[in-house]
């Protein structure tokens, strides 16, 4: 059973890119453009009854941005622990506090490279055939 | 097809680049009309960052420190350090201008000109004073590519002489709470260890309260892992990278270290050193790091070929809390982008091929309308109302066709802002720049065609149109110059138009000009639109010296060709003091048009739809005779003259009457009106547009050609060349008798 994961960018490009990587590492890709549409997409896989496995989301973007998008995924009961990894351009030490305090698991600085990226996310959601 | 996903992503990321830079420019646009809004602010930083990201996945270097540089500057108004006046809103103009180059560039891969880009990097940076040096600093270390890169590192250690005792890393970690609340699961990172040898892990239970004290989300176990490895502590570290600050970690390497490895001594990350919310957690936790190492000497570890020890189980996984296993709901609607509309993105090759297709099917109909009528069947037959219907859908899908292709015009009109702020801070002058109707839509491969002629245009009404700052304050007008592109549509073709409110074209210069370069006889009366039409004159230039600006080897005699070349007309109206206009007609599409067709000497031939304003049948009583040659029909109050299209044509001798031939009244763009007579009316109908210029060059009042339902070959016409020629030739332009 591969890890579903659900990836938030309002970049296409970044968004390609994730689904490419992630795909390519055998994982089943989700995508969405921005903290409350990726609520909302994650709201849909639940539904399903496919909660993503891990989450990677970016930080600046509109309507809502990666720090209200983390809090209210946190905010959610079933969801508290979900790994929830930053994507972001942002300089490490600030990011890793900011992300932290916010209650992301782990953070990836853009550009990200898909081999440690796949190891981040097993990292934090376990192998999936493992 | 998608042989490479990788090639797709980058041509598309270029193409989000376009549409960021465009609302980047938007956000500017609004900012400058004293928009200062948050959220303003913040699309334009965004579209500034988001094409940072990723010009680093491709490692475009220069885009990258372009963008940083210009983020940074940015995220000071957003924050508010830094005030968004005038002059820094005019400034990130130029940046976007700046931006728009670079990626341009990238995607070209052509080299910069920096020059312009470090004159605009050094005004930005003049803004906020010494911050961005340090910025830049920390840049080197955040972009360059994968400075922060974790892949491992094995040259060295692969190389090392491999010695006596197996060399291996000793790891301990205890997790505090929060590590546990960030959502991170120790297990997986001991699963993580294993990927670099062999590991051997002992659980640590000594912190383990009573079983009625244990609070679950609390970390009270820690561990100790054994590895036999070569990899270095770093790699182990890495593992361990997301926790830093959440966890007592200590790892050391064991085992007889290889000549050359000099980080012998074991790294410790020290849990809560800068973490500000950690150290409550940790101490309040375990009041000591295990401070009893285990004896580091039982580490000579296992041979590799024994079974691989699993990894510590009995891990309190407070985190693993169950997933709401909700109902499978039936939403199967998972794209539910928010609010914006799902497009899809299409090779321009593959719409080409729909709109030849549709072409030919317009082409089909009209053969088979052409077949049911020789056949004689009745209009109220099944046939033909079969067939009406079936007409009616062509053009349907033909609309629809050509609706993919069509883009609004404001990317254009956002490159010819640009235009305007370059070349009006080269002649020096200020000059406002008004947009009208940029949503207005035409098919893309014409908006890209007329980038050039408009940027030309646009130039001159700048540098040529406007008049110097100390020539308006003579002249009683504003200081700001202004210039305005409007664009609408008019009786299904798009009427551009360049407007300045200068000091209008100064005809007796031009003619003096035209003379002196012997481009006309001296001493012709000319009418002052004759005078204008000078300015498209091939060699014509009517700046007194040629500047930076107009001595580009391009004149207007190239951009009405260019116009032409497009299917469209331009046309000059001018007035002393008051300002120019320049207009731009053309087609909305180059590839279907609706045509009347028609008989003249014989052959059958199309005069556009769109430029017929109404027809007539000519009586005798409504002739005048003008001098030698020329006709004129009176039309309610207004003569016109007329011109015979057969004649005109070359295809017979001027007729001694005219009288009971029909008349074609053609609207000029500049409303001067002309009358095309010809034999007989044919039909009215839909066109496809088959070019002719590859095979045959540009032909003067000819358009294109077409396939007609029979199958032969008709003549598309240009009725306003056609009429331009005629009237140069004649000097004989129309008058207006009614005033």
């Amino acid at each position: 059973m591969s890890l579903k994961i659900l990836a938030v960018d309002d970049s296409r490009t970044i968004r390609d890119m994730l689904k490419l990587a992630l795909a390519q590492a055998g994982f089943e890709p989700q995508v969405a453009e921005d903290g409350l549409h990726g609520l909302e997409v994650l709201e849909d896989m639940v539904d399903d009854g496919t909660p993503p496995d891990a989450i990677i989301t970016d930080i600046n973007m509109p309507r809502m941005d990666g720090f209200g998008f983390i809090d209210a995924v946190r905010a959610r009961d079933d969801h508290s622990a979900m790994p929830i990894l930053v994507l972001s351009t942002e300089s490490a030490d600030e990011l890793k506090a900011r992300a932290r305090a916010s209650g992301a698991t782990g953070w990836i600085v853009k550009p990200f490279d898909p081999v440690k990226l796949v190891r981040a996310i097993n990292m934090v959601a376990g192998k999936g055939a493992a | 097809m998608p042989n490479d996903p990788m090639a797709e992503i980058r041509a598309s990321f270029f193409i989000e680049c376009e549409e960021l830079l465009e609302s980047l420019q938007d956000g500017l646009t609004a900012m400058d009309d004293g928009d200062t809004d948050s959220e303003t602010i913040n699309v334009c930083f965004r579209a500034v960052h988001s094409i940072k990201g990723g010009a680093g996945a491709f490692g475009l270097e220069d885009l990258v420190r372009f963008a940083h540089r210009f983020e940074t500057v940015m995220d000071e108004i957003r924050n508010g350090r830094l005030e968004p006046t005038r002059d820094t809103i005019a400034l990130f103009f130029r940046g976007a201008d700046v931006l728009y180059d670079i990626v341009r560039a990238s995607r070209d891969g052509e080299s910069l000109d920096t020059a312009t880009t470090e004159a605009v990097l050094g005004d930005l940076e003049a803004l906020v004073g010494g911050v961005i040096e340090e910025e830049e600093a920390e840049e080197e270390i955040d972009f360059a590519p994968m400075t922060l890169s974790l892949d491992p590192i094995d040259d060295d250690s692969a190389d090392a002489p491999v010695e006596a005792t197996p060399p291996g890393l000793l790891i301990r970690f205890h997790p505090a709470a929060e590590l546990f609340s960030s959502g991170n699961e120790p297990r997986h990172m001991l699963a993580a260890l294993r990927d670099l040898g062999e590991i051997t892990t002992t659980c640590d239970f000594s912190m383990l309260p009573a079983l009625a004290d244990l609070v679950p989300e609390e970390g009270s176990i820690g561990w100790e892992v054994s590895i036999a490895t070569n990899a270095k502590k770093e790699e182990a570290a890495e593992v361990f990278e997301f926790v830093d600050g959440l966890c007592e970690l200590s790892i050391e390497a064991t085992g007889t270290p290889s000549a050359g490895l000099p980080d012998l001594d074991s790294i410790v990350i020290p849990g809560t050193v800068d973490d500000g919310e950690a150290p409550e957690a940790a101490s309040g936790e375990e009041p000591e790091p295990d401070p009893e190492p285990e004896p580091v000497a039982a580490t000579p570890t296992p041979p590799p070929e024994a079974a691989p020890t699993p990894a510590a189980k009995p891990v309190p996984a407070p985190a693993a809390k169950p997933q709401a296993a909700a109902p499978a709901g039936g939403k199967d609607s998972k794209q539910a982008a928010g609010g914006a509309k799902a497009t899809v993105r299409v090779d321009l090759d593959r719409i080409e091929r729909l709109v030849n297709l549709v072409g030919e099917l317009v082409i089909n109909q009209a053969m088979l309308s052409q077949s049911v009528a020789e056949a004689g069947i009745p209009a109220n037959s099944a046939v033909s109302s079969g067939l009406e219907e079936f007409l009616q859908l062509t053009r349907d899908i033909q609309e629809s066709v050509m609706m993919i292709r069509a883009q609004p015009v404001k990317s254009l009109f956002q490159r010819m802002s640009r235009i305007v702020r370059e070349s009006s801070a080269m002649v020096g002058k200020s000059v406002r720049f008004i947009t009208d109707g940029e949503q207005t839509e035409i098919d893309k491969t014409v908006i890209e065609r007329l980038a050039d002629p408009l940027t030309h245009m646009v130039r001159n009404a700048v540098d040529h149109g406007l008049e110097t700052t100390e020539g308006r304050i003579a002249a009683g007008k504003p200081a700001d110059g202004v210039v305005t592109l409007t664009a609408a549509h008019k009786s299904g073709r798009v009427v551009l138009e360049i407007k300045d409110d200068g000091g209008g074209i100064n005809r007796e210069v031009v003619k003096a000009k035209a003379e002196e370069k012997g481009l006309i006889p001296p001493g012709v009366p000319m009418s002052d639109q004759e005078i204008d039409n000078l300015l498209f004159l091939p060699g014509f230039s009517t700046a007194k010296e040629v500047s930076d600006l107009s001595g580009r080897g391009v004149g207007m005699d190239v951009v009405r060709s260019s116009i032409q070349a497009l299917g469209g007309r331009v046309t000059i109206t001018s007035e002393p003091g008051i300002g120019t206009t320049f207009s731009i007609s053309l087609p909305l599409t180059l590839a279907v048009l609706d045509g009347m067709v028609v008989e003249a000497g014989g052959e059958i031939l199309v005069v556009p739809l769109g430029s017929i304003s109404e027809t007539l049948t000519l009586q005798a009583s409504d002739m005048e005779q003008l001098g030698a040659g020329t006709q004129l029909v009176r039309i309610r109050e207004e003569f016109v003259p007329i011109l015979d299209m057969a004649e005109k044509l070359g295809f017979r001798s001027p007729l001694a009457s005219y009288e009971g031939s029909s008349v074609l009244l053609i609207a000029m763009e500049d409303n001067t009106r002309s009358a095309l007579v010809v034999d007989r009316i044919v039909e009215q109908r839909q066109v496809v547009i088959k070019g002719l210029q590859e095979s045959y060059g540009r032909i003067p009042g000819i358009a294109a050609a077409t396939i007609l339902g029979n199958g032969r070959i008709a003549l598309i016409l240009d009725p306003a060349d056609l009429i331009a020629s005629a009237g140069s030739s004649r000097t004989m332009p129309a008058l207006d008798l009614a005033g």
